[in-house]
């Protein structure tokens, strides 16, 4: 009987934060790499270029305009 | 400890991202790849000098393709995932998979669906080459107030609903960043560079396919990462419900 009926108790209760302090280091190493790699997909190359040439832009061409981003 | 769960996510994180991203990639190449292809056709018809080509269109439109809309993938699953650790347990009563449906909701809202309605994506031989660095700066300016407002009105929920209720903070927030948003859309210049003659049916149909793509990938993302990230805060809750089994005497 009683393992027919999944206890609800366990669905509704929220898990417990993670600390901040725990995440920060994680946050800032990760998400600046995170968001080096978005700008080398979206928008090197275009308006602003750390590297000379056309050859990442003309590589993630189709990828720039099929995600939105402004390409040329 | 937390370290290491932290750890956990960010790596599923961004494999959920890179999954999520094959599939946008699958959706990219057959309903995104003939409307570029037709653009092209649309551009060389009508410009008169022959630009050198860098990379074939066969490259661009597969492998080159593959590199772009996968790597979005890695890099906003990660970045997701960050969000994740940071929403989880702070946005109310929600379960990690609920969770991670909801982030993957307002960031597909935040991240594209909000800046697309003000800048939305062009096809090849839409954009003047000139403004290129406006448009850009434009763009990603949209794109931060978005997100950054998502995260303020989030916020805003949270310190309302004591007073309001879950659901009345809720509509305030959201009513709040509608209006903010409504804001930004009338104070931040427009940009209509379509050639006279492009085809507005085949604009509708690339921007459709733009947003097809986010749709899959935001969707997937949820649903992966949900199932994911339930296994590592609640392992016992996410494999079975044998739990119930020693009470049953």
């Amino acid at each position: 009987m009683a393992q027919t009926i999944a206890p609800p108790a366990t669905g509704t209760a929220a898990p417990a934060p993670l600390p901040l302090k725990a995440i920060a280091p994680w946050a800032l190493f990760v998400g600046v790499l995170m968001l080096v790699l978005l700008y080398f997909i979206g928008a090197e190359q275009g308006a602003t270029s750390v590297m000379s040439g056309s050859d990442v832009h003309e590589w993630v061409h189709d990828g720039r305009h099929l995600l939105g981003f402004p390409c040329h | 400890m937390n370290s290491v769960t932290i750890r956990h996510l960010l790596t599923r994180g961004m494999l959920a991202g890179l999954g999520a991203g094959v599939l946008a990639l699958v959706v990219a190449y057959l309903l995104g790849e003939p409307r570029v292809d037709a653009a092209i056709a649309f551009e060389e018809a009508h410009s008169h000098e022959h630009e050198m080509e860098v990379v074939s269109r066969g490259l661009q439109s597969t492998a080159g393709l593959a590199t772009g809309v996968l790597l979005y993938g890695v890099a906003l699953g990660g970045i997701a995932a960050l969000a994740f650790c940071i929403a989880l347990g702070r946005i109310g009563r929600f379960g990690p998979r609920a969770t991670a449906a909801l982030l993957s909701g307002a960031a597909l809202l935040a991240v594209y669906l909000v800046p697309f309605l003000k800048y939305p994506a062009n096809p090849p031989s839409v954009g003047e080459p000139d403004t290129i660095g406006k448009r850009t700066a434009l763009y990603f300016l949209m794109m931060l107030l978005s997100v950054l407002l998502a995260v303020a009105a989030t916020i805003l929920g949270r310190r309302l609903a004591p007073r309001l209720g879950n659901w009345y903070a809720t509509v305030a927030a959201g009513a709040a960043f509608g209006v903010a948003i409504g804001l930004a859309y009338a104070f931040l210049p427009a940009v209509n560079e379509v050639p006279k003659d492009f085809s507005a049916t085949l604009l509708w149909q690339f921007r459709l396919s733009a947003i097809a793509v986010q749709l899959v990938l935001w969707t997937a993302f949820g649903l992966l990462f949900g199932h994911l990230a339930e296994r590592v805060i609640a392992p016992e809750r996410a494999t079975a419900p044998a739990e119930a089994a020693p009470a049953a005497s």
